[in-house]
């Protein structure tokens, strides 16, 4: 049974509708990319699964329909949901964003202390705003901030986005390494070669939806994705 | 000298007043963006409560707690009924929605208390001591310590408490606080349930000196608007800071400038409120939030 299922998934809005019918599934422990040009509907994907906008169609966790989806009850089921912009709360300040991270289940120092042995860099600048650190750092902080949360499930909109390649690798080390240690990830990347390097399968999104799907390393020889999104 | 210290210590004791009512304005204003007119006859409809509650026998300070109790359940309440399902809406809507409350609240209050000024005993006696020719009274002394234990108080549920990281989160970032697992709407209406207690604080503080009727607050919270300008619309610390502030300048200048007087009080408030705005629009503790792009 997996983890994750979306059936017949249909979003809009207002009157422009940007899903028409996402039907995908996740097995827990899997790490999955969801690839596609601008508009094609991943974003909304993922706040469809997080509950941070109204759909209709089926979302399935553990197999069984959910069909009360709110942000903080879907946070409580263990579904981490880290934006595109890598949002967090730029007034807080990073220990502050951590702590919150933890809110559903009440972190203890333990979890912060790996957080920070993950990511360095966060725990010499715990007292700052977190408006005021860079853009990799930003996104170190959302993944830790994630990681407080100890998600079954972790959602990540284009963490690659506008950050500096080193710290990109940097970046999706952690995101194997988390998923290493069992936490089911999806991520949504313009960046198809990153994405298919780094995830065992992949779904392809075209206009609300899904076209191709499968094994990532299939999904890397096969000739339209080539030509589409990986450029060669 | 002596009368210099007196004006100071009684400004500080209406500054405290205007700090705590200061303090429940910006509370609402930097978790929904919202100026809440309301709050000054939410103040007043509270002291009516813990004055009726004296009235039928209770002690002051059980009276008293009681009164906090019921005004932090109303003011969630108020929060959940009435403000929350126009959320998301307009905010000059929810602004003038807090205008129709004042004007609600005051009339309940003359409906149900009559529009008499009602004596109100509080816990601190009126009676003038003297400390080296400087005299004041045990309710000055008291408002004063009782505003500054409140900030410490509301200081310390912020920074150090769970509740008080939701409340802040809830404040900065409603969808992100969300996805976090913060239930924002309970943390909206908890944030007004206390800006309520804060108010009957201020309410019960005032009561005392001013005399109890329905309108006993209205120019109060003026003062407390200009309170939460000069320490700065979003800090908390700013609000008091800015309370005692003017309090203490309003007596001075009422004191050493003669023109001013007493009839020009509320008017210097308001010419403080447009220096503020001019010079540092921020107040003194408001902070720009820092953001890298």
């Amino acid at each position: 049974m997996p983890l994750l299922e979306l059936r017949g998934l249909e979003a809009r809005y207002g009157e422009i509708r940007a899903l028409h019918g996402v039907t995908l599934s996740v097995d827990e422990g899997d790490f999955v990319a969801i690839l596609g040009a601008n508009g094609a509907g991943k974003t909304t994907t993922l706040r469809a699964i997080s509950g941070t906008v109204r759909t209709s169609g089926e979302v399935l966790l553990d197999g069984s329909r959910l069909y009360r989806r709110t942000p903080e009850a879907m946070a409580k089921r263990g579904v981490a949901h880290v934006p595109e912009g890598r949002g967090t709360f730029a007034s807080l300040s990073v220990l502050d964003n951590l702590r919150l991270g933890g809110w559903t289940r009440s972190a203890s120092g333990r979890d912060l202390a790996h957080v920070f042995e993950e990511f360095p860099r966060l725990y010499e600048r715990r007292e700052q705003q977190a408006g005021t650190l860079s853009g990799g750092e930003q996104q170190m902080l959302a993944l830790g901030r994630a990681m407080m949360a100890r998600p079954r499930l972790l959602l990540l909109d284009e963490p690659s986005l506008g950050l500096a390649p080193l710290v990109v690798r940097e970046i999706f080390e952690s995101l194997k390494r988390m998923n290493e240690h069992g936490t089911t990830i999806v991520v949504v990347e313009q960046n198809a070669t990153l994405a298919l390097g780094a995830a065992r399968h992949a779904y392809v999104l075209e206009t609300g939806r899904v076209v191709i799907g499968g094994a990532a390393s299939d999904l890397q020889q096969n000739e339209s994705v080539r030509r589409s999104y990986l450029g060669y | 000298m002596t009368n210099f210290l007196q004006q100071v210590v009684s400004g500080l004791a209406s500054g405290g007043i205007y700090g705590s009512l200061a303090l429940a304005l910006v509370l609402i204003h930097r978790s929904t963006g919202v100026l809440n007119f309301a709050q000054g006859e939410m103040a007043t409809l509270s002291a009516f409560l813990c004055w009726t509650l004296v009235d039928h026998g209770w002690s002051f300070w059980p009276a008293f707690g009681a009164t906090l109790v019921l005004s932090f359940a109303g003011g969630a309440a108020l929060h959940t009924a009435v403000i929350r399902p126009i959320q998301g809406g307009p905010l000059l809507g929810i602004v003038i929605l807090t205008i129709g409350l004042l004007i609600a609240i005051n009339g309940l209050d003359t409906w149900i208390w009559g529009g008499a000024a009602k004596q109100f005993h509080g816990p601190f006696s009126t009676a003038p001591i003297t400390v080296g020719g400087v005299a004041f009274s045990k309710q000055d002394i008291g408002v004063i310590v009782v505003s500054l234990v409140v900030v410490v108080l509301v200081g310390a549920l912020f920074t150090r408490t769970k509740l008080g990281l939701g409340l802040r989160a809830a404040a900065a970032n409603p969808l992100e606080a969300r996805l976090a697992g913060v239930r924002v709407g309970v943390m909206l209406a908890v944030g007004w349930g206390l800006a309520a207690a804060l108010g009957a604080v201020a309410g019960v503080m005032a009561a005392p000196s001013l005399f109890l009727d329905p309108n006993m607050m209205q120019t109060v919270l003026l003062y407390a608007f200009a309170a939460s300008v000069l320490g700065g619309m979003d800090s908390p610390v700013g609000a008091v800071v800015g309370g005692l502030l003017l309090g203490v300048l309003l007596n001075l200048v009422g004191t050493y400038v003669h023109w001013v007087g007493g009839e020009l009080r509320l008017a210097t408030a308001l010419a403080v409120i447009l220096a503020v705005l001019l010079v540092r629009p921020a107040g003194l503790f408001g902070r720009i939030s820092v953001t890298r792009a």
